[in-house]
């Protein structure tokens, strides 16, 4: 019983899933890549080596990164209304969406870095390169596939995150499968939630392919 | 040009302490084309490494073209690697650029104008003949062809001084030919020192004008490549040379000649001539002159750097004096003479 009614609530739920998702990606790079390239450059023996940053940056992303996204989701309720003003909606989402990617980001760029050849940023540092080149030249670019790949993984985990965001108020497909699906037995628009879900999340998948393929044409 | 001194380096690994250089002390004079050789280990790299402070030295001196790079602060330490350039085994060009950005990198690096530098990239994809591989990334080119864009790469600033840290190891005889032909050639064009580590013999012959043996950390040896060949003096150095040239006399040969006693006697003898004297015709007057017999045994001649070397062993019978006289002959030509079986 698929009808007008129940596709406009499954396109706005879409949408608004897209809007969250979109958004807390983009916020988790912002800071989670310079995390991430601050993890890799603080190392010992790398261009910017600093035991205490390193050490101290790699507890607490570990630290953050153990606490079940739905316990964290509660936990920083505060943070939420502070920056937000209410914790409830798509917009209070986006906070911790993205304070929980941030530190799983990090992590991913991290890898990411680590698969350059140390040779590599040696070439450039005997070229006479400061860090900043090092980092936008060498590391990044050379990365940049792999970061892409990424950014489709982070993607992906978000658009669960966002499902279970959903469940406590959070707008988005997991709004709508919570209060129609689970709590009316509305099975119709369980499924139409899952395969909407299924579709998402293939073509992050695909779209993040094709990208990272594109950057890695030529390249050996 | 390179003023090394007093050189340690001094490496902790796991609460190891590992001397990766020893006390060392090696000047390289501007111009020419020296080379350093020692086996695995010997601490090559980790001396090439200091010199543009890759690595830095536990104790000791460099001195770069008058300045002592040891104590320079960052900045000025990378202004002044812009102008000494490097190259490596494994190439270490970056895959997310062609080979034109390749080229290019150096010189976004130091800031020249995007004009200029795109004109300096044009000059020195021609001095490496690589202008039909302008747009063609790394992946796609041969080794040797990626060691000329590493050449290029690390002559765009003009540098006094290039390192290079086993260049040609990942290259087929073939292909090193070019590529040390190439060192050559540059090194003559711009007058530019190059320093260049090797584990192999043959590059240290095709190229250098002196090489330092480096063994267990500390330089056992200096001298002009010519010397080291005719007459190593250490043993890593003359099995080095043995490498290339085989100069073992088979068991057999020695056994079957006699040294001693009054009567005709067989001496085996290796004759080595440098330079000139490979054209003469030595041997022939030898035996007119003398009242001996020779029968050759092995022969080669090949070059160092630019200069023909031979290696000739020799069968050379007749009596005792008229051996010592012929031989004293060899040797007032200028020839490096040595009796195998007389000892
Ligand atoms: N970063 C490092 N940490 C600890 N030990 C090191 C390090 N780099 C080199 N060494 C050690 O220092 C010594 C000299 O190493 P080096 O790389 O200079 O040798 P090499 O002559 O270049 O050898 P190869 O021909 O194998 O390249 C070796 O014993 C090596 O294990
Ligand atoms: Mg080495």
């Amino acid at each position: 019983m698929i009808d007008s009614w129940l596709m406009e609530r499954l396109l706005v739920a879409t949408w608004e899933t897209i809007y969250m998702v979109a958004t807390s990606t983009f916020f988790s790079y912002l800071f989670g890549l310079p995390l991430g390239v601050i993890l890799v450059i603080t190392e010992r023996g790398h261009i910017m080596e600093n035991k205490v940053v390193n050490r101290v940056l790699g507890w607490i992303i570990n630290a953050t990164r153990s606490i079940p996204f739905i316990i964290f989701l509660i936990l920083i309720i505060p943070i939420t209304r502070l920056l937000v003003g209410t914790y409830i909606g798509t917009v209070a989402s986006i906070v911790p969406l993205t304070l929980a990617a941030i530190p799983f980001v990090a992590r991913l760029v991290e890898t990411s870095l680590k698969e350059i050849e140390w040779g590599l940023i040696e070439a450039a540092l005997s070229m006479g390169a400061n860090t900043w080149t090092i980092i936008t030249k060498v590391l990044l670019t050379e990365a940049k596939p792999s970061l892409i790949l990424g950014v489709a993984i982070t993607t992906i985990n978000l658009i669960g995150y966002s499902a279970m965001a959903g469940i406590v108020g959070g707008g988005g497909l997991g709004t709508l499968a919570y209060y129609y699906g689970y709590q009316r037995y509305e099975n119709t628009i369980m499924w139409a939630t899952v395969i909407v879900l299924i579709l998402v999340v293939q073509g992050v998948q695909f779209l993040g392919e094709k990208l990272a393929q594109k950057a890695s044409k030529n390249r050996g | 040009m390179i003023k090394i001194e007093n050189l340690t380096k001094i490496y902790h690994a796991s609460g190891q302490k590992i001397v990766a250089l020893d006390d060392v002390s090696l000047t390289i004079e501007k111009g020419e084309i020296f080379g350093i050789i020692g086996l695995s280990g010997a601490g090559k790299s980790t001396l090439i490494r200091c010199i543009n402070m890759l690595e830095k030295p536990t104790a000791g001196s460099i001195l770069v073209d008058g300045q002592e790079i040891t104590t320079l602060n960052k900045h000025e330490l990378r202004l002044t690697r812009q102008k000494i350039g490097m190259i490596f085994q494994h190439f270490n060009l970056l895959s997310s650029r062609t080979v034109f950005g390749n080229i290019m990198f150096p010189l976004e690096i130091a800031k020249v104008p995007r004009k200029e530098a795109i004109k300096r990239t044009h000059e020195l994809l021609e001095l490496v003949g690589l202008t039909d591989k302008a747009n063609v990334y790394p992946s796609q080119l041969s080794g040797g062809q990626k060691q000329r864009v590493g050449i290029a790469r690390a002559l765009a600033n003009n540098p006094k001084l290039l390192l290079s840290d086993e260049a040609t190891s990942a290259l087929d005889p073939q292909t090193t030919r070019s590529i040390l032909q190439l060192l050559r050639d540059i090194n003559k064009k711009f007058d530019l020192t190059i320093l260049l580590i090797t584990h192999d013999m043959n590059v240290i012959k095709e190229v250098c004008d002196r090489v330092a043996v480096i063994d267990n950390s500390r330089i056992i040896e200096v001298d002009d490549v010519l010397n080291v060949f005719t007459s190593p003096g250490s043993p890593t150095a003359r099995s080095f040379v043995n490498s290339v040239f085989s100069r073992e006399v088979p068991a057999e040969l020695l056994h079957r000649t006699t040294a001693g006693g009054d009567r005709e006697q067989t001496w085996l003898v290796r004759v080595a001539f440098i330079g000139t004297s490979a054209g003469e015709p030595i041997i022939s007057s030898l035996i007119r002159k003398y009242d001996v017999e020779a029968n050759i045994l092995y022969g080669n001649i090949d070059r160092i750097k630019d200069t023909p070397y031979g290696n000739l062993t020799l069968e050379l019978m007749g009596l005792s004096n008229d051996l010592q006289e012929a031989i004293d002959y060899l040797q007032s030509r200028g020839l490096e003479v040595e009796v195998l079986n007389n000892d």
